[in-house]
């Protein structure tokens, strides 16, 4: 039984067909890596399936349950947690109330038993000495560990994660990795847009290509980066 | 204890505004129970434009309608002004739930024009109630205002005047009123909903994506919003003992001064709206012989504050000072032995 998945959606802006009848299913606990150019429409696909953007055409199933209509919000409290590709801090709050605004609400944690799980998350994702500062003035790493310091704090059992080792320097994707990695061990399902390859092939199992809205291949990272489509289209290599 | 130090301030501060008229002139009764209401309008207006978003140019519309709901109970229904003042208030609310269902289809300044729209068009039909008078508006019969709840025993008590007792009266409940509003918006603004509310005015995207849902908050505090404003304004009236729908639904009185305190106060700050209404008060002091300067001055003085001091008068203080005595946050749970690496 899959967790959640796409069945055939479709979304246009104007003439521009960003996302063109796009399938697939993640399973419990899956590792699920999507790659593409630019403009490929992946973030558009994140945004119709966290119910940002709502599909012209196709449903989107959460435990095989049609949430196609359903909110953002819903969707946040039924265990779809993301991370924004350009970190969106809620700037006058604190780092510890960046997490607490999510697992109070998207969580679904009462004001007893939330204290405890956001530090837990801070100390995770190496915040801990950071808690009590305003999240307007983070520096870039910080922002990206407090973007899934935020979206682990909502309790998901899928987190989207959009672009999250882009402008990182080596150590610090490394780091970065092994918080994903642990995350991922504790039976978390990803998805994970990047265009950090080597990052992302260390977590994913399965990889999916996108290229002007549709799906050019799926299968495990060796075959989809062996391709020699993939290869022409996405990394400009003449086959 | 920084909550305990505050909160026992404030007891002592209220604690002698409630013997004001006890020991004060009555012409300073009069005085603070004006500024007491203007307080009550300003954190409310504070809460809307500063907490939630909704910066709205209507809000004389809630004073209007409890104003003359109030006027309705005790003339044409013979009943208590106070028990009107408490009907004022919820029929101000339910007014403002059809206002929401309209105005919250706009943002930004189409939101602020809409409102607006809705308190001249909230003025214009009151206008139209002849049993209260039309547009020349009407008075408060004498003996309502003499016989109201309170005003007996406080004759009694201090042996004042009718006309002093019911000062009194309505002295002391604009100052409840004043106290309760700062509690609530203190609790509000700390409880969930309150940190919700914080994340939706930095980030609406980033705020549905956490699960809060920022339409209902929105909703929520200017249902709340409209009906302490309602009660405000009905409390205002009898006091002033006359209505006029110009009167009731100013734009200049119960907007544009309000938005004057707070802005210069310090917007999206608890304690703003004191700092503001204190320097409004102050103002009018001085500048109240000068006609229309006093106009001129104070818009000026607004102008200066947003280009110079964005934060207002308070919220640039509390940023020099780096203390603030009403602090909205919360303070991560330090570990009971923090480790070296932890200390901030």
């Amino acid at each position: 039984m899959a967790i959640l998945s796409l069945q055939g959606a479709s979304k246009s802006f104007g003439a521009l067909k960003v996302t063109d009848d796009v399938s697939f299913d993640l399973a419990p606990g899956e590792a699920l890596g999507i790659i593409g150019p630019n403009g490929a429409g992946k973030s558009t696909l994140f945004n119709l399936i966290t119910g940002n953007l709502r599909p012209d055409a196709g449903r989107v199933m959460l435990d095989e349950r049609d949430i196609t209509a359903e909110t953002p919000m819903q969707r946040c409290a039924s265990g779809i947690g993301r991370s924004f590709q350009i970190p969106q801090p809620f700037d006058h709050l604190t780092v510890y109330e960046n997490l607490l605004v999510a697992a109070r609400f998207g969580g679904g944690l009462s004001g007893a038993a939330a204290p405890a799980v956001c530090m837990d998350i801070l100390q995770r994702t190496g915040l801990s000495a950071l808690a009590d500062r305003k999240a307007g003035g983070l520096p870039l790493l910080n922002r990206k560990r407090l973007e899934l310091a935020r979206a682990l704090a909502t309790r998901p059992r899928v987190i989207l994660l959009d672009e999250i080792a882009g402008g990182l320097t080596d150590a610090e994707c490394v780091d970065l990795v092994a918080t994903i990695r642990a995350i991922h061990a504790e039976g978390t399902a990803i998805i994970w847009i990047e265009h950090v390859l080597h990052a992302l092939t260390s977590v994913v199992t399965r990889l999916i290509a996108l290229n002007f809205g549709r799906v050019l291949m799926s299968g495990t990272p060796e075959e989809v980066m062996a391709s020699p489509q993939v290869q022409e289209i996405y990394l400009g290599i003449e086959a | 204890m920084r909550t305990l130090v505050t909160l026992a301030i404030g007891l002592v501060l209220l604690t002698a505004m409630a013997l004001v008229p006890v020991l004060g002139p009555r012409i300073l009764v009069q005085d603070l129970f004006k500024v007491l209401c203007l307080l009550v309008l300003a954190l409310n207006w504070n809460l809307l434009a500063g907490f939630a978003g909704l910066v709205s140019v209507g809000q004389q519309a809630f004073v209007g309608v409890g104003a003359y709901v109030m006027f309705a109970t005790t003339i044409l229904w013979g009943m208590d002004p106070l028990a009107g003042v408490l009907i004022g208030g919820v029929v101000a609310m339910a007014l403002s739930v059809p206002v929401a269902f309209f105005a919250f289809r706009l943002n930004g300044a189409y939101f602020a024009i809409g409102t607006w729209a809705v308190a001249d068009i909230a003025r214009l039909s009151f206008g139209q109630w002849r049993a209260l008078g039309g547009g020349t508006g009407t008075a408060l019969p004498r003996d309502a205002t003499r016989e109201m709840l309170g005003v007996g025993a406080v004759r009694d008590l201090l042996g004042v005047s009718p006309a002093a007792a019911i000062d009194a009266v309505t002295y002391w409940l604009a100052l409840a009123l004043a106290a309760v509003m700062l509690l609530a918006c203190w609790l509000f603004l700390r409880s969930r909903m309150g940190l919700g509310l914080q994340a939706v005015r930095d980030n609406p995207v980033a705020a549905q994506s956490v699960g809060v849902d920022p339409t209902r908050l929105k909703a929520l505090v200017f249902l709340l919003t409209a009906f302490a404003t309602g009660l405000c304004g009905a409390l205002l009236f009898i006091q002033t003992g006359r209505i006029t729908p110009d009167a009731a639904f100013s734009v200049i009185d119960w907007t544009a001064f309000v938005i004057f305190i707070v802005v210069i106060g310090g917007i999206g700050t608890l304690p703003g709206p004191i700092v503001g209404v204190l320097v409004f008060y102050a103002l009018q002091q001085l500048l109240a012989d000068y006609g229309t300067v006093y106009l001129i001055a104070l818009g000026l003085i607004g102008i200066a504050i947003m280009l110079f001091a964005r934060r207002g008068l308070w919220g640039g203080l509390i940023h020099r000072i780096g203390y603030d005595p009403l602090p909205l946050g919360h303070a991560a749970p330090r570990p009971p032995h923090p480790t070296q690496e932890e200390r901030p």
